[in-house]
């Protein structure tokens, strides 16, 4: 109990309260203005705007996850969309059987794209998901034990750097032509949808809506959480060492491919949660999701907030997403994916640091400027002495 | 008094060789507990090969190479090599650049190496204790609380001794320490290394002869991957063959 107290100390920062205190307000009020307030309200949330807010919290999860390796370890995964596909696919399992004999053909137990294809009996890998507690494990275990199994080679053979992206790509550009397919058994191009509940719940009920967001948001709190305990203790510190001179860290007897697999299955589980709780917002999960661009785009999310701050990559996810929202309703619709390019070359170009990552630089800059002006003082004395 | 039972390092007929040319060249060396030895050699004469043999980055072709006579080294990896109590620095002082210093001297400390341990690690007042006695020793305190890539190169060379310290291993390979350091700080480190050889053992290899005499220790002469000389510096300086190599015909 007490070494757990300590390091939860330890990874509060200002900058992390301050997170957690607006996640946890926003949660709060979001869902009050929607539900309490009558729709002619001024400050009235629109159901619209709670479920978009509930996508952003998902993607800002995904964020956290990337950052987790790619900020801190140095592990570029270009692939963690398909670690936020499969937990998004095993919750839209679970939200199929789900549907029971409401689906179109009113089978009790097949899920309609099933019964489309002619198929007498469900595949064994569809067992169980009609228990919410095992489609849960399964959100985190099926992301995880891939991650883990592809860790496991990845690292151990020593592949890093470009390699270890381009195969990433690989994987999740691999998962997607699967998935695609009808034989798969997970709906083809079409994906699993129409879900109807969840937990008991209707899904597309007001109040399903506000509790999902508020799901979601409590996720966000608790990724941030477990990811600044990481970081904040000895072994993060240990993933910024791999992360700056990996043969150095082996050279002082860390074994850094089990460093590696660790923090990368870890993010993976995330990443599936994230996906989890994406699914019943949105209302679909299909191949599309596993598309390398997905993937590509969160690293994006992370390099506009600032790499290796965490807070800054949910920012990152929130800030982005929100511009997409915007510029892909309107007119600009057509040039969306230049300016995200543009976005990008910018942010590398200008604001290598990204938007918190220079924030602290500044910050921790004028810190420095006073502690050497004092280290200099001292130096003085010594030579005077 | 090479007798095998008082070797701490022990290289027989170790052969390395890439893409044909021969690194290593049935190579064959003694290190005794407590002894400080200086390697000297031209460019190519596989001084850093042997040191990349010893830690594990790189497998001989043939030979035995046996620590603390028992461990085979051939066998293990970097990591199990350093556990084992090997400690290395490298040619370009490498140093954790996102850390304080205190900190990258924290990382090196003797502890449980796990990824288990190192997420639920205290830092105690002993360890704490521990690094600022190192930082005294590599003359460091000043900076300690500076980002190591903020550091000027010799102080980065001292700060990699040092980590090697807090490592506590039995063997110290150190790949020249005093590389691109102005006279002064050679000397200094120089002292150094002295100072760390009274509790451990330490291998140098060092391109820099003026340093090799500040040492003043028993000095092996690589060439073309074997060895061509042994001795006091002043023996291996007046070796015939020896000034051949350096100088050329």
């Amino acid at each position: 109990m007490r070494a757990g107290s300590h390091i939860l100390i330890r990874s509060l920062d200002r900058g992390a309260a301050v997170f957690l205190i607006a996640v946890g307000a926003i949660a709060i009020v979001v869902p009050l203005l929607n539900l309490a307030l009558p729709n002619s309200s001024f400050i009235h949330v629109s159901t619209y705007l709670v479920t978009l807010l509930g996508k952003y919290a998902c993607y800002a999860i995904l964020a956290l996850s990337i950052d987790l390796i790619w900020g801190y370890c140095g592990i570029l995964s270009l692939g963690h969309g398909a670690f936020f596909a499969l937990g998004g696919y095993a919750m839209g399992m679970y939200l199929m059987r789900q549907i029971g004999s409401r689906g179109v053909y009113a089978d009790p137990i097949l899920p309609d794209f099933m019964v489309f294809l002619n198929w007498k009996e469900l595949p064994v890998y569809w067992y169980g998901f009609q228990h919410f507690p095992y489609a849960a494990l399964m959100i985190v275990a099926v992301p995880g034990v891939l991650a883990f199994v592809f860790g496991w080679f990845a690292f151990r053979s020593r592949v890093s750097g470009v390699y270890l992206s381009i195969i990433t790509q690989a994987l999740t550009y691999a998962l997607m032509l699967g998935f695609f397919r009808n034989n798969f058994g997970f709906g083809g191009n079409n994906g699993l949808t129409d879900f109807k509940d969840i937990l008991g719940f209707d899904v597309r009920s007001e109040a399903t809506r506000d509790a999902l967001f508020v799901v979601s948001c409590l996720a966000l709190m608790l990724g941030f959480l477990v990811c600044r305990v990481i970081v904040g203790s000895k072994l993060g510190k240990v993933l910024v060492a791999i992360r700056d001179a990996e043969a150095r860290t082996r050279f002082l007897g860390y074994r850094v491919e089990s460093y590696k697999l660790f923090v990368f299955t870890l993010s993976a589980c995330m990443a599936g949660i994230a996906g989890a709780l994406y699914v019943p917002q949105v209302g679909i999960i299909n191949p599309s999701e596993f598309a390398p661009g997905n993937s590509i785009e969160a690293v994006i999310w992370v390099a506009v907030g600032g790499r290796g701050t965490l807070a800054g990559a949910a920012l990152g996810a929130v800030l982005v997403n929100y511009a997409k929202t915007t510029f892909t309703s309107g007119m600009l619709a057509p040039y969306w994916l230049f300016m995200l390019g543009g976005l990008f070359i910018g942010v590398t170009l200008l604001l290598p640091r990204g938007i918190v990552g220079t924030l602290q630089h500044w910050t921790a800059g004028k810190r420095n400027r006073a502690s050497a002006a004092a280290e200099e003082g001292v130096s003085e004395l010594a030579a005077a002495e | 008094m090479n007798s095998p039972t008082s070797t701490l390092l022990y290289l027989d007929g170790v052969t390395v060789s890439f893409d044909g040319f021969r690194a290593l060249n049935s190579l064959s060396l003694l290190i005794e507990p407590g002894e400080m030895r200086a390697i000297i050699g031209p460019n190519g004469a596989g001084k850093t090969t042997m040191m990349d043999v010893v830690t594990g980055k790189t497998r001989p072709e043939s030979g035995d190479v046996v620590f603390d006579n028992a461990h085979d080294l051939t066998r293990l990896d970097e990591t199990e090599i350093a556990a084992l109590g090997i400690g290395r620095k490298f040619q370009k002082p490498t140093v954790f650049d996102s850390h304080t210093v205190f900190d990258n001297l924290g990382l090196a400390l003797k502890s449980d190496r796990r990824a288990r341990a190192a997420l639920w690690h205290r830092q105690t007042a002993e360890e704490r204790h521990c690094i600022d006695d190192i930082l005294r020793t590599v003359r460091l305190s000043a900076v300690r609380d500076r980002l190591a890539g903020s550091l000027s190169h010799g102080q980065k060379q001292w700060l990699e001794i040092g980590m090697l310290l807090a490592q506590d291993p039995k063997l110290l390979l150190i790949d020249e320490p005093a590389a691109g350091m102005t006279d002064a700080e050679t000397r200094q480190t120089a002292e150094l290394l002295k100072e760390i050889q009274r509790e451990h053992t330490v291998v140098v290899v060092e391109h820099d002869m003026s340093f090799v005499r500040d040492l003043n220790v028993k000095v092996t002469c690589l060439h073309e991957g074997a060895v061509l000389a042994e001795g006091t510096i002043d023996q291996v300086s007046a070796n015939e063959r020896v000034v051949e190599v350096y100088l050329g015909r």
